[in-house]
């Protein structure tokens, strides 16, 4: 079954204060495209150690939206993309797309 | 407690800052995107918490944790469960935070750096005063312990929040208290003989009604402090 990005670790964060809420969904939106894009180039002109920084900064967010099944792909894929190997591209950018389209409905 | 962020992601250091937030003895005097930018402004300020982040680009958490030459606490944060143990190599590596991290964890965490900074020995902010036996003192000055040996320190001058110790061949300026490095010095070395000023008893070279001549510096000596110096002296 196909995770649903969630904000029950930022509801827990936050409470009531709406100000860290707004600044923390702002910061995610801009953030997380940024190291999407910068991910995708280095993918592309196989700089894979580089690429591997990316997930790994990409990982926390994913942590973040609550999406453990996705977090497990992450790691694999960093860890292979350390070793110079990029066998979860692909899946992984489905995961990705899935956090965007989620992100622009918050 | 002030402490600082070093995270290269905004969503992380947003999140401890937040975290922080929480905790009404913490402020955050400042975050940084780079450990490089961390390290100018620890050369410049004291804080009593690093919270940093082990996966930055070019200078890692832990590069930075190698050029720190004072005992900061240091809060580690990451996503990787790996580095907990490489971390535990350093001593001023007080905690590991896993991102993203729960206020219940960040909870116990400070209670742990609270813990570990009770258990420092108590003195002076820049008077170590676990080498203050023997003959030697450690100063701290722009984050470098140097060592001042007893028979080099001719006076030291009260100067605001710092102090100005006086030796054979240099002066070091110290934020300290003169009280707090008169507490530490042997008093059978050292006297008071001034609210803002303390000698080394074996430096002085003559003595006139109200000041001491030691080297070059004549130093006043106050009506309070006179009848203890009198008493100190080996007179004919």
């Amino acid at each position: 079954m196909k995770e649903v990005p969630n904000l029950k670790y930022l509801d827990e964060l936050a409470g009531n204060d709406e100000i860290f809420r707004k600044k923390f969904i702002g910061i995610l939106k801009e953030e997380f495209p940024r190291e999407v894009h910068q991910y995708v180039g280095n993918i592309k002109a196989s700089c894979f150690k580089e690429a591997s920084l990316d997930v790994h900064k990409i990982k926390h967010k994913i942590n973040v939206l609550g999406l453990n099944g996705t977090h497990q792909l992450a790691v694999v894929h960093e860890a292979e993309l350390r070793k110079g190997e990029n066998f979860h591209h692909d899946e992984f950018m489905m995961a990705l797309k899935g956090i965007e389209s989620y992100l622009k409905t918050i | 407690m002030n402490c600082i962020i070093v995270d290269d992601e905004a969503a992380a250091r947003v999140i401890v800052s937040q975290l922080c937030s929480k905790v009404p003895e913490l402020d955050v005097v400042e975050e940084f995107d780079n450990a490089i930018e961390a390290i100018k402004f620890l050369n410049q300020h004291e804080v009593d918490i690093i919270f940093l982040d082990i996966h930055m680009p070019g200078f890692t958490g832990i590069d930075f944790v190698q050029t720190l030459k004072n005992p900061t606490k240091i809060v580690m944060t990451t996503s990787d469960t790996d580095f907990a143990i490489a971390s535990y190599e350093y001593e001023a590596i007080v905690d590991y935070l896993v991102k993203p991290i729960t206020p219940e964890r960040f909870e116990k965490c400070i209670q742990k750096v609270k813990n570990s900074i009770a258990v420092r020995p108590q003195g002076g902010e820049n008077v170590d005063p676990e080498n203050t036996v023997g003959e030697d003192l450690y100063i701290n000055i722009d984050r470098r312990l140097i060592k001042l040996k007893y028979n080099e320190i001719l006076l030291i001058e009260a100067k605001g929040d710092y102090i100005n110790i006086k030796t054979e061949n240099k002066d070091y300026l110290v934020h300290t208290t003169l009280k707090k490095i008169h507490d530490k010095l042997p008093e059978e070395k050292f006297l008071q003989i001034h609210r803002s000023y303390i000698i080394n008893f074996s430096k002085i070279i003559d003595i006139e009604d109200n000041s001491v001549l030691i080297e070059k510096s004549v130093v006043p000596i106050s009506r309070s402090n006179r009848p203890e110096l009198m008493r100190r002296l080996n007179l004919l």
